[in-house]
């Protein structure tokens, strides 16, 4: 008879199992939100989107919010099949990404969140670097590239092989670096340590003193005490990049604004619509304690009244923004 | 016999002293293994005690490491834990009925035979293609426990089904004999008295396998645990993270101090699998005073 | 025929029928297994046939550059292969003489109250999840290397391969410890009759008696390197790097599938059937060396029966 013990026991678990399941889902308190609020995408952006879902759950524990790290380009590709409500974006929609949307009935709402100062790294043991200019970095990273030491880059640096970490080709901080400093997305030089997770990156280039990378500012910013910025010249002197320079313009090419991209038909969804209001509201503290500049209060303000106009379509999409103020970029 | 013993004796002597070289050396090797046992035991502690705290396993995933903790992932791999259960069990154990009491002499049964060996020697990660494939993508079930579920279910099972078999092996045969004597048929044999006196032995290999499902972590990273997750699964559909995908997520990240949340991950791991481990020794030491064929 | 004459020869009809029904239920349970490899088998190669529409097998097989997604785009396996090569070369040589001296101390030097640690010990070993391998070599053997050899980067195959060969060693000591045991007592005693000592009947008698037990426990071991993943994705690295030179950051297989399916290129795509083609490789191979380890045992086995 022991073995109708057990398989009482085990249908009995699997009441209990199904049982909870759907008790969580059912019972709606009136005012609580519940319901699922799904993000993929950039890991650049990443870093604000979970501090954002952290807080948003200590307001709305029982919304359930989930953010992926596929890159900007996977994250469109999930977005554009509908898969997500969100898209993590450290770079503008591609016309390609549009015209896919598209085809699927999917729409979005672009908005920017936070400017990013893409930071080109080296570790703390690297004692020779002092800047880089943009043709030099040019030099380094396009396709046909004949740099292999640092002494091809400076004569009176050291004549090691240069260990290169980058981004994939997922990312929208690839695609958003090879625009500027080899004027063409995604066209690049391909032997140089890639990875998706900025995490990996941070650890190579921190461990070998010959290596250069480049990531979003957070991911330097929380590991100061491992890596060295190189400041970077375009032209009018090598500048650093910290939150005043990233905010007034002054580090460029590499300053960029870095954006959500929201789905309108998600959006009905109350707790997807409390989440973004509560990202464009929290953005300004949220966004500077993880390391990157928040926008103009200013613009903030207009992203959210872009929001609630429920306004899609690109701005940023298609040209070169560099060096224009979004103020201007985005309609009243 | 011819003299010259001198040459016998020179050559015991150095043979003598190969032995003794090749014993130190043996057991020196053989304590290493223990020593790194040791080793890699007291880093992980050392590193991730600090951590350890019933906050620890209250608090959901923070960017900020000292208030990171395992919530989420603990529930997931609970989750993960009694769903795989629901549903091997049950498969492996008919499985092994089967091919042992039913298809023994057979082809048909040869050949199950021949793929679940095979099936045990697959790498962990193949059968995480294959849940991408077929669970995610084609059944559609996306991101979810269930997904996860039935992709760690098909990697033990063979596990479990070798397990059971010989937990049925090991009932004699006098007991089926006596049963049919008595007129019981080939069914009534087994689940009234061969079922019953191996279920110790098919719970030792069910808890073992478990174990082994709870440590995994390829085959769930390929179905797509998410990085964030903030929240326990309220049903088989749900996204999840488990333990080992928490742990891998945090020893990834450079911060010296996500390592060190990592390496308290670890500890509750190992610990819940020790746990596992004891309740199947326990049962097994068990059983087996109980049942003295 | 009376009531209960009639009653008997229909229940037995239905216990019958009740018997079959039961005996095709377990079979289509037992027939899952055969489902899974048919599945396994069928999604990696219809994937993988269309993955080789648009890349030649051999530029696959023997291509030396493995750059799937950026321009100009080589689907050359063997950057993987070699990377997976070392891993596995590296923790062979850690593990399968370590494994074999502590199968033959177990069973030929130890005694019970030793045993009593060891065997537990080796166990526990055996259980440890791998992700705490990858952590273990990430945390305490990379930078340990670091010391000793300053030209190893952060992420390289040696740690990897230690790791990993300490994962297997437990493996390869049991199995060899079975096989040791199968090697009959009259041989070893009659070795030692004839004045042999210990270390002459080990290495004249017993192993070469064990020998096939021993060969199938190494490529039982071997073939578990090549498909461990998560020590070597937090170890080895993201560079597929064809060299072999172990302080330097390479990528395996198992890595590079893990790596895709994060980024999660979805359905479709050159770069997501690269997972299939790569796949499907790692599997043939563990098949392969699991079929001929088997076949090996087996063929060995008869000798003493």
């Amino acid at each position: 008879m022991k073995y109708k013990a057990i398989i009482a026991f085990t249908c009995a678990m699997g009441l209990l199992i199904v049982g909870c399941g759907k008790s969580g889902s059912k019972d709606h308190v009136p005012g609580v939100l519940t319901g699922g609020v799904s993000i993929d995408g950039s890991s650049t952006v990443f870093p604000i989107t979970e501090a954002v879902a952290e807080e948003f759950g200590k307001v709305h524990p029982r919304v359930r919010v989930t953010v992926g790290i596929s890159g900007t380009g996977g994250g469109f590709k999930r977005y554009a099949a509908g898969e997500t409500d969100i898209c993590d974006a450290s770079r503008p929609i591609k016309q390609k990404e549009i015209d896919k949307a598209s085809e699927n009935n999917v729409a979005f709402i672009e908005l920017p969140v936070a400017f990013d100062g893409l930071s080109v790294v080296v570790s703390r043991k690297n004692d020779w670097v002092d800047y880089l200019t943009v043709d030099e970095l040019h030099r380094i990273w396009m396709p046909e590239s004949t740099i292999n030491t640092w002494k091809d880059i400076r004569p009176e640096w050291p004549a090691k092989t240069i260990n290169l970490f980058g981004p994939g080709t997922d990312s929208g901080t690839f695609d958003y670096f090879t625009e500027a400093i080899n004027g063409k997305s995604q066209y690049c030089r391909s032997d140089f340590s890639k990875s998706e997770d900025d995490n990996v990156l941070v650890q190579g280039v921190a461990g070998d003193k010959y290596a250069l990378g480049f990531f979003g500012f957070a991911y330097y910013i929380e590991n100061t005490n491992k890596l060295k910025v190189v400041p970077i010249d375009n032209g009018e002197g090598a500048v650093t990049p910290t939150e005043t320079t990233i905010n007034n313009g002054t580090y460029q090419p590499l300053s960029r604004p870095i954006f959500i991209y929201v789905n309108p038909a998600s959006v009905q969804q109350p707790q997807v619509d409390a989440f973004v209001r509560f990202y464009l509201e929290k953005a300004p503290e949220l966004v500077s304690e993880v390391g990157y500049v928040p926008l103009p209060q200013l613009v903030y303000q207009l992203c959210l009244k872009r929001y609630s106009s429920g306004i899609t379509g690109s701005v940023f999409s298609n040209r070169n923004t560099v060096g224009l103020k979004i103020e201007d970029l985005l309609p009243e | 016999m011819t003299g010259d013993n001198s040459g016998f004796s020179s050559g015991l002597k150095r043979r003598r002293k190969i032995e003794n070289i090749f014993r130190i050396i043996s057991l020196t090797i053989t304590w290493v293994s223990v020593i790194i046992l040791l080793v890699l035991l007291t880093h992980v502690t050392l590193q991730g005690f600090q951590r350890l705290n019933l906050g620890f396993l209250q608090n959901f995933p923070s960017r900020f490491p000292d208030k990171a903790g395992l919530k989420s992932a603990l529930y997931g791999s609970i989750w993960l834990i009694s769903l795989i259960f629901l549903i091997s069990v049950p498969l492996g154990t008919a499985s092994a009925i089967y091919l042992e009491e039913y298809g023994k002499k057979g082809i048909l049964g040869k050949f199950i035979e021949i793929n679940i060996a095979n099936l045990a020697g697959v790498p962990s990660i193949v059968y995480g293609i294959l849940g991408l494939a077929i669970f995610v993508r084609f059944m559609g079930l996306g991101r979810s426990v269930l997904a996860g579920s039935l992709t760690m279910s098909l990697l033990i099972l063979p596990v479990i089904i070798m397990a059971a078999r010989e937990a049925l092996r090991a009932v004699p045969q006098s007991v089926r004999h006596g049963a049919y004597a008595l007129g019981a048929t080939r069914w009534q044999t087994i689940i009234h008295h061969v079922l019953p006196a191996s279920t110790p032995g098919i719970l030792t290999g069910v808890i073992l396998a478990m174990s082994r499902a709870i440590g995994e972590t390829a085959p769930l990273i390929m179905i797509g645990a998410l990085t964030y997750v903030a929240f326990i699964p309220e049903g088989p559909m749900d996204s999840f993270t488990a333990l080992p995908i928490q742990i891998f997520n945090w020893a990834s990240r450079p911060q010296a101090e996500f390592q060190t949340v990592a390496a308290a991950g670890i500890i509750v791991l190992l610990g819940v699998l020790l746990l596992m481990n004891a309740a199947a020794v326990i049962i097994r030491n068990y059983f087996q005073r109980k049942y003295k064929w | 025929m009376g009531m209960t004459e009639r009653s008997i020869i229909a229940g037995s009809k239905r216990v019958y029928l009740k018997e079959k029904a039961i005996a095709g239920f377990l079979l289509l349970c037992a027939m899952v297994s055969v489902v899974t490899t048919a599945g396994i088998v069928i999604v990696l190669l219809s994937e993988s046939v269309s993955f080789f529409k648009e890349v030649s097998i051999i530029k696959f097989l023997f291509g030396t550059r493995w750059e799937p997604l950026l321009e100009p785009r080589s689907f050359g396996v063997l950057p993987l292969l070699s990377g997976t090569l070392m891993i596995v070369v590296g923790s062979a040589l850690i593990a399968l003489p370590m494994g074999v001296l502590t199968a033959v101390y177990l069973s030929q030097y130890a005694e019970d109250r030793t045993r009593t640690i060891l065997k537990p010990a080796l166990e526990i070993l055996a259980g440890i999840p791998t992700v705490v391998y990858g952590y273990f070599a990430l945390t305490f053997i990379s930078p340990l290397l670091r010391q000793v050899f300053p030209s190893t980067h952060v992420f390289n195959a040696l740690s990897a391969s230690i790791v990993v060969g300490i994962m297997i060693l437990p493996m390869v000591a049991s199995l060899c410890d079975d096989a040791i045991r199968a090697v009959p007592n009259t041989l070893k005693q009659g070795g030692y009759a004839l004045g042999a000592t210990p270390f002459e009947v080990i290495t004249q008698v017993i192993i070469p008696g064990a020998f096939s037990g021993i060969m199938a426990s190494f490529i039982l071991a071997v073939s578990r390197a090549f498909g461990e993943t998560m020590a070597v994705t937090l170890a080895a690295g993201a560079t597929p790097n064809l060299t072999i030179n172990p302080l330097e950051s390479i990528q395996t297989m198992t890595a590079y599938i893990v790596q895709v399916s994060l980024g999660d290129t979805p359905a479709g795509g050159t770069e997501y059937q690269t997972i299939f083609a790569v796949g499907a490789l790692l599997f043939f191979v563990t098949l392969l060396m699991n079929i001929i380890a088997n076949r090996v045992m087996h063929h060995f086995r008869e000798v003493y029966e």
